[in-house]
């Protein structure tokens, strides 16, 4: 368990996304990194170790990066913390998170940063990565110190689940993070058109009498927003894409050259609004569950490499919270522990390749966030994760390990189970018999 | 099975003496959440008169609030054993999420803009004894549909009845995607109630007619308020319809919502009650008849 130690995974299913790589082997970790790793490894003879675990052939990738985490701490104690969401991510095979800035204080600040950096320290469970807020207090007036806040560890800017509306705000803020070379990300989603909403506009919305949130908000948004990509230039994500349009303006303006990314949530591609049924207030999300035609379509941006990145959005919120009607119900779900098994759902409905699917939570937002971890590469943090790729299993909420249990999941059979999570080269989780 | 028991307490309520002793020892709670005066009250002379004990509740605040108390209220409520919770609730889905928290009965007095269905079941029977059936009529339910409990109940019951249902407003206040509900849709009065059989107007509240749905009170009354001109356009012996409170001049002349050969108005204040003890009676029988044997 030492960090010093060396550990030696034999008998893995090596797979690495960053360069395809799917081969029966071995991997040694030493001090905390990966020494090496492949199919020739302890080959000719037993290694001289710490500790063997022997993989009986599953699967052994880099660890998870979810790049869209509400933590709430600091200030929402009583809904999640680093701790417990560290506990959900590592039997999620989640080895970094990166938090989005809507604590309590809001993360504009280097002060806040680096209580969280040292909180996360500390703890020495999962990696813990943080947005910093794009305008001060999230408020969508003034842009808060990008430089500083980059300089402390802020791996990109975001107001979070709010949208920053105004153009002339963007614009600035668009300029003004190319001096810094962060990357900007938007919640793509017309404030005023989606003012009161509470789920998808159309026919179920008007059937529950619910008022809904038209999907053209989002188009809306991100064309507005790559307009004003085209004029500054920089790096430029979109979180949670759901619909046709929206997907279809960001592929065209991947193809026009801007340098822009999105990412998607599992529920977005596998489940759609019908799962709101009688009044699901744990179905309720930002941005809403969409129709089936927007899944599929995200499906099929998944499948062609217009959406880059999956990230959770992960969302705890207590029963207090949720059990209400739907109106008056919080927004979003947990995440962090079902992030794998659905994301396999790509692969086992055949959608992509094993490593492409697995490329989504692991290289991709490496890559786009500048992480380390995501790759088996000697020399890289022994971030891994080994899973047992068709062990199926029911997601029952009770049993998830976040404070919160809103998930929108609960009762659904999945396939891909976490056997063993990795950070640093110590297991943070092992199942029985890894 | 409703409208035939209904039937009878139309009988009984129009009697010198109202009252009968068939849920003497039940207790039902009207409990409101959202303001109302005739469907509390309906509700609570409906019970009267079956003998039931009444206890109202009007629990009105901030939507925050109401949402806040709602389950504990509900098991608050709960432990006082009632047999029958009549709720109003101005959320949507608030009465289910309600429902599934307590033991006794519950009767949905209306959720939000989802269902009222009472109202439907009234007006219904107002339909039904006026012109002695459902079927095959066409039913034109006109005005601010989108934000309408009503109109969603009706939908729902006319179709089930064999009732053909159109509907009838300016497009901002009609709900999206609202002909898959299996109705037809006009946006102008003139088309809509073309060789229509009954017009049934709803209330525009009055926050949404200055300029955020419709621009202003004389345009909507101009378009889409309903006077002899317009009714002349549905069949000559139409009947008209209002679940109230009425806004005269805005949806409806006054003139013609007083006219006792067109409008089913007071009839269906009266079926109201008739309804709502039908209701009472059939909800507790398994309890009476339980606690009989």
């Amino acid at each position: 368990m030492s960090e010093e130690g060396r550990i030696a995974y034999l008998n893995a299913r090596l797979l690495d996304p960053a360069t395809g790589l799917d081969v029966t082997g071995a991997l040694l970790v030493e001090d905390g990194r990966i020494a090496d790793f492949g199919a020739h490894l302890f080959r000719t003879g037993a290694p001289s170790v710490n500790e063997v675990v022997d993989c009986k052939g599953k699967c052994l990738a880099p660890g998870l990066i979810d790049v869209r985490v509400q933590l709430r701490e600091p200030g929402e104690e009583h809904k999640e913390t680093i701790a417990s969401a560290s506990q959900a991510a590592s039997h999620g095979g989640v080895t970094t998170m990166v938090q989005l800035p809507n604590t309590s204080p809001v993360i504009d600040d280097v002060s806040v940063l680096e209580f969280i950096a040292r909180r996360s320290r500390e703890l020495k469970q999962t990696k813990v990565y943080c947005y910093g807020a794009l305008t001060k207090g999230l408020e969508g007036k003034e842009i808060s110190e990008i430089g500083l806040l980059t300089e402390a560890g802020a791996v990109a800017f975001t107001d979070s689940e709010r949208m920053l509306g105004d153009a002339k705000v963007l614009r600035r803020a668009m300029s003004y993070a190319r001096a810094f070379d962060a990357l900007l990300v938007q919640h793509p989603e017309d404030a005023s058109l989606a003012k009161g909403g509470v789920m998808n506009s159309g026919e179920l919305a008007s059937k529950l009498g619910l008022a809904g949130i038209p999907a053209v908000a989002e188009v809306i948004a991100i064309e507005r927003d790559l307009r004003l990509l085209a004029g500054t230039g920089g790096r430029y994500h979109f979180a949670h894409v759901t619909t046709a349009d929206g997907l279809e303006a960001i592929r065209r303006a991947k193809q026009a050259g801007l340098d822009v990314t999105c990412d998607t949530a599992p529920h977005y591609f596998a489940l759609n609004e019908l799962a709101i049924g009688d009044y699901r207030s744990f179905a309720k999300v930002s941005p809403p569950l969409r129709s089936e035609e927007d899944r599929q379509a995200v499906v099929a941006a998944l499948a062609d490499g217009t959406i880059d990145i999956v990230a959770s959005d992960h969302a705890p919120h207590d029963q207090d919270s949720k059990r209400l009607p739907f109106d008056d119900a919080a927004f979003g779900v947990v995440g962090l522990e079902t992030l794998l098994p659905l994301v396999l759902s790509l692969y086992h409905n055949e959608h992509l390749s094993l490593n492409d699917a697995l490329a989504l939570v692991t290289v991709r937002p490496a890559e786009r966030f500048r992480l380390p971890g995501g790759r088996l590469r000697r020399g890289a943090p022994a971030d891994l994760v080994l899973f047992d790729l068709d062990k199926a299993w029911r997601i029952e909420e009770d049993l998830l390990h976040s404070k919160s249990k809103n998930s929108a999941f609960g009762g659904r059979p999945v396939q891909g189970k976490v056997l063993r999570t990795v950070v640093d080269g110590r297991p943070l989780y092992a199942a029985a018999g890894y | 099975m409703v409208l035939d028991a209904a039937d009878g307490y139309v009988e009984q309520s129009r009697r010198v003496d109202k009252t009968s002793d068939l849920m003497k020892g039940l207790t039902v709670i009207n409990l409101f959440f959202e303001n109302s005066t005739r469907t509390r009250t309906s509700f609570e002379a409906a019970a009267k008169r079956l003998g039931a004990d009444v206890i109202n509740m009007t629990v009105a605040s901030s939507s925050i609030k109401k949402g806040e108390t709602l389950i504990d209220t509900a098991m608050t409520l709960n432990a006082m054993h009632p047999d029958v919770l009549v709720v109003r609730h101005g959320n949507s889905g608030a009465v289910q999420l309600l429902s599934d928290k307590v033991d006794g009965a519950v009767i949905n007095a209306g959720d939000g803009r989802h269902e009222h269905p009472t109202q439907a079941l009234l007006d219904a029977l107002a339909i039904r004894r006026r012109v002695g059936k459902l079927s095959g009529l066409t039913v034109a339910i006109c005005g601010d549909i989108a934000h309408s409990r009503v109109a969603r109940s009706n939908i729902q019951l006319l179709q089930i009845m064999g009732a053909r249902v159109r509907l009838i407003a300016p497009p901002t206040l009609l709900p999206p995607k609202a002909e898959r509900f299996g109705v037809e849709v006009f946006t102008d009065m003139r088309g809509g109630l073309h060789d229509v059989d009954i017009v049934m107007m709803l209330r525009l509240q009055l926050e949404r007619m200055q300029g955020s749905f419709v621009p202003s009170v004389r345009e909507y009354f101009r378009y889409f308020g309903l006077d002899r001109e317009k009714l002349s356009y549905a069949k000559p012996d139409a009947l008209v319809m209002h679940p109230g409170p009425m806004n005269r001049g805005v949806e409806i002349d006054s003139e013609l919502a007083d006219d006792i050969d067109r409008s089913l108005i007071r009839d269906q204040v009266e079926m109201g009650v008739a309804v709502r003890m039908a209701c009472l009676d059939i909800l507790t029988r398994p309890l009476r008849e339980g606690g009989a044997a």
